[in-house]
């Protein structure tokens, strides 16, 4: 009797276990259906990869003056022609990739650990540590955040690293508030109670139970947040507050910000980098969304 | 381990548990005193919202701090008592001595884990023990519930599983340690009838080889029946009957006892006989106001309530042997 029904209980796990897939393979096939968001991945890869290998490839310096300034596209082999300090505008592209994705990289990744640290704290214990900390999270929320980041920089010299802190300073809010909304909700799942009645921490509870469950909607929120990183920082470099001894995107175009009107080309190139490499990530970021948000996924 | 002991294992002495509602603070456990020995099988019995389940999390210092609070009273648990433990303290025996399984096994587990990890690291957060060693152990105890290929299930996430299969999981991680005791929330009220056999046959089986006491919640006087030996019945919040299984199924005296009995349902002998009315209780559990009220909070759903019942609170009183039942009007035979 006990060995049948195991079997059949045996039986129909098996039939079960063929239908079910792991939620994060389902999200992939999500992910992979959507042409524009694989779009976007591909194009993204190339420009990583590009601006990695780049530098290697074409050895051109892109601090030295190689031929006439205001040098038009094509014109003595100089793809993009040269700015206007004659310097050659193509080893400037492929040079301030790198740094160009630094930045909105470390600085994504500094405002989503200062947004998740502070979501999670706040969603987890409620209470007096909520309202302090979503005091906070508003308070930062009204600054004006171009002119807080402006003032940092101008204050504190225009480095890379502060440029960086500057904008991870003041793109956080809205990773502080999608974290918390997600630990309120799961705070309250049975698998927390569980894990806690078998004696879990706080800290492990945060970490290792409450967290990797919170992920989706916090890793589609830092993809997004990688692109206004990088948007936010051209347009510091626009404004002339980014380290002007090193080539970014959004500092050759600051820097030729004074001709626009005669060599349009020094301004319209890199900026048609920081659009493309933008838009890849919000159509990653875009797929991600869907494949990750389970509303969505149940139409 | 298991120290000569005269006492009972786990002693709720007028343990009182407060919520804080918008009308004021309300006793959700009021003055419970439950005894349970080493290696018994306690039931515990009411319909929702009589304070059951917070027994349970009182007992694990897990109640919700705010609204609740443990208002007075005592739990003692080897030696010490648990109301005046601090955290860390608690922490160590949650998991570990007293353990708890819940009653929804689909959303007990932890979706992004798999099972073994998830037994694992109950092992290594309470017994020290190395990630492999720890990993060796949890599928040894997927082996010890019963579950098919444990080797290869412990791979498994929780989606992966039927209900039944879920629920001996929690089981396994529930006895990881091999606790002194375990608190059941209804661990069956979520699965199919024929898995529901199976898990209680389950947990007899795991308390006779391990002797870890049993404090089982549940609705159903049948599931009582089965599986306890000794059943306190509760209604909002006090202790209204307590006593061996046998006594208070054959000859239960508080009302709301007798209502649950007749509610469940009996097998026909002959499918033409005619069938047994069901009875049930009329009306519904008071609200979390009418707690604590110093009267007999049955009685607006009782057939033999009287003045005094609404002017007084009945006590506990003995009929002789161990059973006891709150009713002014106890051992007058229903009509």
């Amino acid at each position: 009797m006990a060995n049948d029904t195991t079997a059949a209980v045996l039986h129909a796990d098996r039939l079960e276990v063929a239908k079910a897939r792991h939620p994060l393979a389902e999200a992939a096939g999500m992910f992979f259906r959507n042409h524009a968001a694989v779009a976007g991945l591909v194009t993204l890869t190339i420009i990583v990869v590009a601006s990695l290998v780049g530098p290697f490839l074409y050895t051109v310096d892109p601090y030295e003056m190689v031929w006439a300034p205001f040098s038009e596209p094509g014109a003595e082999g100089f793809l993009f022609g040269t700015d206007y300090l004659g310097r050659d505008l193509f080893a400037g592209v492929v040079n301030g990739g790198r740094v160009t994705l630094a930045v909105g990289l470390s600085a994504a990744l500094l405002s989503v650990f200062i947004g998740v640290s502070i979501g999670a704290l706040s969603g987890y214990y409620r209470g007096w540590v909520e309202e302090v900390l979503m005091r906070i999270t508003e308070f930062f929320q009204v600054l004006p955040t171009l002119l807080f980041s402006m003032v940092l920089v101008a204050l504190f010299g225009a480095s890379l690293a502060m440029v960086t802190f500057a904008i991870g300073i003041v793109s956080w809010t809205a990773v502080a508030r999608v974290t918390r909304s997600e630990f309120l909700r799961l705070r309250e799942m049975e698998y927390v109670t569980s894990s806690r009645s078998s004696g879990a921490r706080d800290l492990g509870l945060m970490l290792i139970v409450i967290l990797p469950n919170a992920l989706p909607p916090i890793v589609v929120q830092a993809a997004l947040m990688v692109g206004s990183a990088i948007l936010f920082e051209a347009g510091l470099s626009f404004l002339g507050l980014s380290d002007p001894n090193v080539v970014s995107w959004g500092q050759i175009i600051g820097s030729n910000r004074p001709y626009i009107l005669d060599a349009g080309w020094t301004v319209a190139i890199p900026g048609f980098f920081i659009f493309i490499t933008v838009l890849a990530i919000s159509l990653v970021g875009d797929g991600l969304n869907d494949a990750l948000n389970p509303k969505l996924r149940e139409r | 381990m298991i120290e000569p002991r005269s006492g009972p294992l786990l002693s709720l002495r007028d343990l009182t548990v407060e919520f804080a509602t918008r009308d004021g603070t309300v006793p959700v456990l009021d003055r419970l005193s439950i005894d349970l020995d080493a290696g018994a099988t306690l039931g515990l019995v009411g319909e929702s919202g009589c304070g059951k389940s917070m027994t349970a999390l009182a007992i694990m210092g897990l109640i919700p701090s705010p609204p609740g609070r443990i208002a007075g009273g005592s739990i003692h648990f080897a030696d010490e008592d648990l109301t005046r433990a601090t955290d860390s303290h608690l922490r160590d025996i949650r998991g570990n001595a007293i353990s708890m399984i819940f009653q929804e096994p689909m959303t007990s587990l932890n979706p992004v884990y798999t099972i073994g990890e998830q037994i694992a690291e109950v092992l290594r957060r309470h017994q020290d023990l190395a990630r492999r060693a720890a990993w060796d152990r949890a599928v040894e105890l997927l082996d010890s519930v019963s579950i098919p290929l444990p080797g290869r299930r412990a791979h498994d996430y929780p989606h992966q599983l039927s209900g039944g299969m879920r629920q001996r999981v929690m089981i396994a991680i529930a006895l990881a340690c091999r606790p002194r005791i375990l608190i059941a929330d209804e661990p069956t009220t979520a699965l199919d009838v024929t898995v529901q056999a199976q898990i209680f046959d389950l947990l007899q089986a795991l308390r006779e080889e391990t002797g870890t006491a049993i404090i089982l919640i549940t609705h159903d006087m049948g599931v009582v029946a089965e599986m306890a030996e000794r059943v306190v019945v509760m209604y909002a919040g006090r202790m209204v009957e307590e006593g061996p299984v046998r006594e208070i199924l054959s000859e239960p005296h508080h009302p709301y006892t007798q209502g649950l009995i007749a509610s469940v349902p009996h097998l026909q002998t002959e499918v033409s006989d005619e069938p047994e009315d069901l009875m049930e209780i009329p009306g519904i559990v008071p609200s979390l106001a009418e707690f604590g009220r110093a009267r007999c909070l049955f009685a607006p759903r009782c057939p033999r309530a009287s003045d005094r019942c609404r002017r007084e609170q009945p006590l506990l009183v003995g009929s002789g042997g161990q059973h006891k039942a709150a009713c002014w009007h106890s051992g007058a035979a229903p009509a």
